[in-house]
């Protein structure tokens, strides 16, 4: 199912599972995620999952890239672990001081605001991986008629619970990041929570979220 | 029972506690942390009789000044780091690795890393911190792990306990410095026109001032991408060189992002770390290509080269 393996520097072994990005590949990505999780093998320090790849770190001083990359090639790959099949909706305030690029947005894609928040409001997003900064949902697929680039010049600082659009897909920023995609939005819910050391993401890959418009008042009301 | 603390004059520019950092959670964002000059943190705590993964004081250019309350207690510095001891108006110079005792009212002033970045503060002691996933390394940008995921602050004081017995014990050790930062090829290399792909190994690249425990940027010859400036978006490693679309190298270090969405030209070898993260801003680097035999036996040296100076230790 892997089709191609290499190694990633000296101390990471690099799992391809082809270049598109779809469900049923990144189910198999996390098939593999899961059950290499679950066997607990020694030396294994980290795996990170994303769309289409799956890279497994290892400690250097333990294993090596031949041992590892054998695991991986006989793992017996389980498909009825825990993955995680939540739905879960996220309240959304789109009005202007959260909406940092609605107008450019506007501008870029050639509709007004309403038709792009209806057509982002009207879909259940999958969510593929989790990553980049701590929670971070990588969310798709979004309406073709949504699709726009990341900003030219990223910011600096884009505010906590920021929603993001950036090609086929969106995101939540779950804390202050650095960041380039198209701000339409902020939600009030806190995505990552750091003291919850068992669960601490909202969203897990295999999640499905919707978002759910809400105003100014509403909004301020998550803080009270 | 007496209270043992030291409280925090000055805290300095990027002043941390970190440990070997945390392992498993790079699937749900979190990246490693842990100290970023590995053998400098092993060896002073070493010198102590710590353990390895005892949690260290970390810090940038400019270290913290501390005053210390409480029963005689042992600490050691390494790195290359200028400093200073004051013991009752008497001011002595420091010494890296070597044992210094610390008695009541006593101040150390870390004043700052010459021609090098981190500096370390090992404690004969328990330090009284929380942890968070098993560690206390502090990744700031995320506020996770001691001290609630901050810097160390002015004014604050570090708790400690359990004050282990005062032996003296030295090192003669001197930090090598670089010539070359020894890399794998990486993933996307064939992303990269034939030119950009020799000038990477031939040219010098410089470190610029954008440089902290996420990331290293450099600046030089620029690298052409005849292919595609995004990839789509995957996991991330310590060591790896991102090449951006304009063309300037940036290497992940220990808070790096988990996820990124730029072609990975090359991976800096692990037994590399440690001297890549010292390198100053202005610094002048060349990358040397290494196969992965070459770096799993440089990297055996490596850790028999550090068990081999802390075998030194008197």
């Amino acid at each position: 199912m892997i089709k191609n393996i290499s190694n990633l520097g000296d101390a990471a072994v690099y799992c391809d599972f082809g270049n598109d990005v779809n469900k049923e590949i990144n189910s198999k990505v996390i098939n593999y995620f899961q059950s290499l999780k679950d066997s607990k093998f020694e030396g294994i320090t980290n795996l990170t999952p994303s769309y289409n790849k799956l890279i497994v770190s290892f400690d250097l001083s333990i294993t090596n890239f031949e041992k590892t990359k054998k695991i991986i090639e006989n793992l017996e790959i389980k498909k009825n672990h825990n993955i995680s099949k939540k739905k879960l909706q996220i309240p959304v305030c789109c009005e202007d001081e959260y909406a940092l690029d609605l107008k450019k947005l506007e501008k870029k894609l050639n509709k007004p605001t309403d038709e792009i928040l209806d057509t982002f409001f009207s879909k259940e997003y999958f969510c593929y991986m989790t990553g980049f900064i701590a929670g971070m949902p990588f969310l798709g697929d979004i309406d073709k008629n949504l699709h726009a680039k990341r900003l030219e010049t990223p910011r600096v600082k884009v505010p906590k619970g920021s929603i993001g659009l950036t090609e086929q897909f969106c995101n939540i920023y779950t804390f202050e990041s650095p960041g380039g995609w198209n701000i339409i939005g902020n939600t009030p819910l806190n995505v990552f929570d750091s003291l919850n050391e068992d669960n601490p993401n909202l969203i897990n890959p295999g999640d499905t979220v919707s978002f759910i418009k809400i105003n100014k008042e509403k909004y301020k009301k998550y803080y009270e | 029972m007496s209270e043992n603390f030291f409280k925090v004059i000055r805290a300095g520019i990027n002043t941390t506690f970190q440990d070997l950092g945390r392992n498993n959670l790079n699937h749900i964002g979190i990246p490693i942390s842990g100290v970023m000059d590995k053998r400098n943190y092993i060896i002073a705590n070493k010198i102590l009789q710590n353990v390895t993964s005892h949690p260290i004081i970390e810090f940038a250019y400019q270290g913290p000044r501390l005053v210390y309350h409480g029963d005689p207690l042992n600490i050691s510095v390494s790195g290359d780091v200028k400093f200073k001891i004051f013991k009752h108006k008497n001011e002595i110079e420091g010494k890296c690795y070597e044992t210094i005792t610390l008695e009541d009212h006593d101040e150390i002033d870390l004043i700052s890393t010459n021609k090098s970045v981190y500096g370390y503060l090992a404690i004969g002691a328990d330090l009284n911190l929380d942890y968070q996933w098993k560690s206390c390394s502090i990744n700031t940008k995320a506020n996770i792990g001691s001290n609630k995921g901050k810097k160390l602050q002015d004014n604050q004081k570090i708790e400690v306990s359990n004050i282990k017995e005062l032996s003296r014990r030295k090192l003669d050790y001197i930090n090598s410095k670089i010539e070359n930062i020894r890399v794998i090829k990486g993933t996307n290399f064939h992303y990269f026109s034939k030119e950009s792909q020799a000038k990477f190994f031939k040219k010098e690249y410089s470190v610029t001032k954008l440089t902290d425990r996420m990331g290293m940027r450099l600046e030089g010859e620029r690298l052409d991408n005849i292919i595609n400036t995004n990839i789509k978006s995957e996991g991330l490693v310590k060591g790896v060189i991102q090449i951006p679309a304009d063309g300037n190298p940036i290497i992940m270090l220990a808070d790096h992002g988990t996820i990124g969405g730029y072609p990975k030209i090359a991976t800096v070898i692990s037994a590399d770390f440690d001297k890549l993260s010292q390198l100053t801003p202005g610094s002048k680097i060349k990358f040397k290509e290494v196969n992965l035999k070459d770096a799993e036996t440089i990297f055996k040296l490596y850790e028999m080269e550090t068990n081999n100076i802390i075998s030194k230790i008197l």
